[in-house]
C-alpha cells in the first residue's frame, strides 16, 4: 500500500489502482454522514477534487493523487457514510481508476513512512 | 484529502500532531477539568479561548446519541457566572431591566429565566440565562462575551450594583432523559425540581448551585460547583453507567436539533430579538402595555418590529438530501434565480434526526413552514425546505 501526503492511500489491483483515505484521517475527520463521489469513466488529472467527504464536523474533499480515468466508484458509501469510520482501509475504499503511469507510485510514501509523516 | 477546514463553531480542528504544536495554546486557558478531559482522551481545540473537549474516545454521533436517550456530562466552565448585587435585592432588579427585555423584577425566588443583552441598534450583545436567587441575581453567560458582559454592567449598574465574575466556581451540565434519577442519587431535592427552578444543594459534600436547565433539548441540570470539589463531582457523575462525556461537537449538534441559538452565529449584534425568534423570552410588562414597556437599550426598533414586523428572520432548515448545508450556505427561491434570500448561519447533520439539518435568516416572504428553497453548496443548488423549530421536541419537565 502507498500513502499521499493528504492522507489517501493507493493499492494497486492487477492494471488499476484503488483509492481510499488512511484510519488516521478517518479519526481525524470523525462519524462521515456524508460522501459525492465521482462519476465512473470521468477522465481526472492530479490534484482534481473528485470526491467530497463530510463529517459531523468538516467538510474535506479527496484529490485525484494521479492522473488517469475512474473505472468504479463504491456506491455503498453514498448509502452509508458511516462505513468510512468502520473500515477506512478496507471495505470503504473510494474509487479505482486506471493511471498512464504505474511509475508515479513508487515515489509515494510506504506505510513506515507514512507513520512517520502523521507522528 | 484536502482538509477544507475542520471548523467546530468558528474554531479550527489541528489537521495533523506536528500543527497541533504550531498553535499558540499558550495563550489559552484552560477549565478546572482540564486534566480530567485529557484522562478521559479528549480531543482538545481551541474554543472562545480555551482548551476544550469537542470530542471523547465515543465520537460526536454516539456521544449526541448517548445524551438523548440516557445522560451526559458537559464541562461548560468557560461560560461566565456572575453575580449581581445590591443592598435592596429589588435596586439591582430593576437596574437589570435597563439592559435586557426581560422581567426581572416579577421572577420568582428560585426561578431563572432566558434573556439577552440588547444594543443600542436593536441587536443582541449576548445571551444568557439569570436567575433570582434570594439577595442576589446570578447569570451564566457566553464565555466569548463574559469580559464585555461585565463591564457593560459595570459601567450601566455601579456603584448601587455590584457585578462580580466568579473565577472559583466550574459549571457542568448533565442532561438527557436519565439525568434526574441520576442527579438524585446525590441529593434528592433535585427530583423536586422543575424546569428552570434554582436551588442550592450540598452534592459531594460541596455547596453546588442546580438549575433545572440546560442547552440540549433535554431534561437536566447545570451545576454550579467550586473549583476545588469539581472533578470530584464529574468524576462521581461520570461513574454512573448511564453518564457519558459529552464534547463540544455533540453539545453543538444537540442544540441544533433543539432550535436553540449559538450567540456570534445565529443571534449578533446586528439581529434583533424578533429576528431571531426570540420574542417568547421577552414578557408582556416589558412589550407595549405592559407596567414597565421598553426602557431597554433599541427599545426603539425591537418595539417597532413587534407591530410592524421584520424584513428576514431567523428559520428552521430541513435539506432534501444527505448533503449538510453548513454556515455560511447562500438560499435562494429558484434552482436559478440570482437574488439570493437568506444564509444558513448554523448547519450540520443531526444524528437524531437522521438527516442534515439547518437554520438560518430569509426574507420574511420565503419564511412559512415547508417553504421551499434552495441552497448552493459546491457551486450546485440543492433542495432544502424551511422546518419547524426544534427539530426534536423538548423533554424539559415544566
Amino acid at each position: 500500500m502507498k500513502f499521499t501526503e493528504e492522507h489517501e492511500w493507493l493499492r494497486v489491483e492487477g492494471d488499476e489502482v484503488v483509492v481510499g483515505i488512511t484510519a488516521h484521517a478517518a479519526e481525524q475527520l470523525g462519524d462521515v454522514v456524508f460522501i459525492e463521489l465521482p462519476d465512473e469513466g470521468q477522465t481526472v488529472s492530479k490534484d482534481d477534487e473528485i470526491v467530497v467527504i463530510e463529517s459531523v464536523k468538516a467538510a474535506s474533499d479527496i484529490l485525484a493523487p494521479l492522473d488517469g480515468e475512474i473505472t468504479e466508484v463504491n456506491e455503498a458509501l453514498v448509502e452509508e457514510p458511516g462505513k468510512v469510520n468502520d473500515d477506512p482501509e478496507g471495505d470503504a475504499w473510494f474509487f479505482k481508476m486506471k493511471i498512464e503511469d504505474m511509475s508515479a507510485l513508487d515515489d509515494m510514501m510506504d506505510e513506515a513512512a507514512y507513520k512517520d509523516y502523521i507522528g | 484529502m484536502l482538509w477544507r477546514g475542520l471548523e467546530y463553531a468558528g474554531c479550527r480542528l489541528p489537521r495533523t500532531r506536528s500543527q497541533t504544536k504550531g498553535c499558540r495554546v499558550s495563550d489559552l486557558k484552560r477549565t478546572p477539568l482540564y486534566d480530567l478531559h485529557v484522562s478521559l482522551g479528549a480531543k482538545m481545540v481551541p474554543f472562545a479561548g480555551y482548551e476544550m473537549p469537542v470530542q471523547y474516545g465515543l465520537g460526536v454521533m454516539k456521544e449526541h446519541l448517548h445524551c438523548r436517550a440516557a445522560a451526559g456530562l458537559f464541562d461548560v466552565s468557560h461560560m461566565g457566572q456572575v453575580i449581581l448585587r445590591s443592598e435592596d435585592p429589588e435596586v439591582a432588579k430593576a437596574a437589570l431591566e435597563t439592559l435586557i427585555p426581560q422581567d426581572v423584577l416579577g421572577l420568582a425566588e428560585n426561578r431563572q429565566r432566558y434573556g439577552f443583552f440588547t444594543n443600542d441598534a436593536g441587536g443582541i450583545e449576548d445571551d444568557l440565562m439569570f436567575a433570582n436567587r434570594g439577595d442576589h441575581l446570578f447569570f451564566v453567560v457566553n464565555a466569548a462575551c463574559k469580559d464585555a458582559d461585565v463591564a457593560r454592567m459595570r459601567a450601566a449598574l455601579e456603584p448601587d450594583v455590584t457585578v462580580k465574575l466568579l473565577e472559583n466556581r466550574a459549571l457542568l451540565a448533565l442532561q438527557g432523559p436519565k439525568a434526574e434519577a441520576v442527579l438524585a442519587e446525590h441529593h434528592p431535592m433535585v427530583a423536586e425540581m422543575r424546569f428552570m427552578d434554582v436551588a442550592t444543594v450540598p452534592i459531594a459534600g460541596a455547596e453546588c448551585w442546580v438549575s433545572r436547565s440546560g442547552y440540549t433539548g433535554e431534561d437536566g441540570y447545570e451545576i454550579s460547583v467550586p473549583v476545588a470539589s469539581a472533578t470530584d463531582l464529574a468524576k462521581a457523575l461520570l461513574a454512573h453507567e448511564d453518564v457519558e462525556a459529552i464534547g463540544l461537537g455533540a453539545r453543538d449538534s444537540l442544540r441544533l436539533e433543539a432550535g436553540l441559538c449559538l450567540y456570534g452565529h445565529d443571534i449578533d449584534a446586528t439581529t434583533s430579538p424578533v429576528e431571531g425568534g426570540l420574542t417568547w423570552g421577552m414578557q408582556k410588562v416589558r412589550r407595549a402595555g405592559g407596567d414597565r414597556a421598553g426602557g431597554f437599550p433599541g427599545a426603539d426598533r425591537i418595539m417597532r418590529e413587534l407591530t410592524e414586523g421584520v424584513s428576514r428572520k431567523r428559520v428552521g432548515l430541513s435539506p432534501e438530501g444527505r448533503a449538510p448545508m453548513r454556515e455560511g450556505t447562500p438560499l435562494f427561491a429558484s434552482a436559478d434565480g440570482d437574488t439570493q434570500i437568506g444564509t444558513v448561519t448554523s448547519g450540520g447533520f443531526g444524528p437524531t434526526v437522521g438527516a442534515p439539518v439547518a437554520m438560518g435568516y430569509v426574507d420574511a416572504a420565503h419564511a412559512e413552514n415547508g417553504t421551499a428553497l434552495f441552497g448552493e453548496v459546491r457551486g450546485k443548488r440543492l433542495p432544502v425546505s424551511v422546518a419547524k423549530l426544534p427539530f426534536v421536541a423538548a423533554g424539559f419537565k415544566r
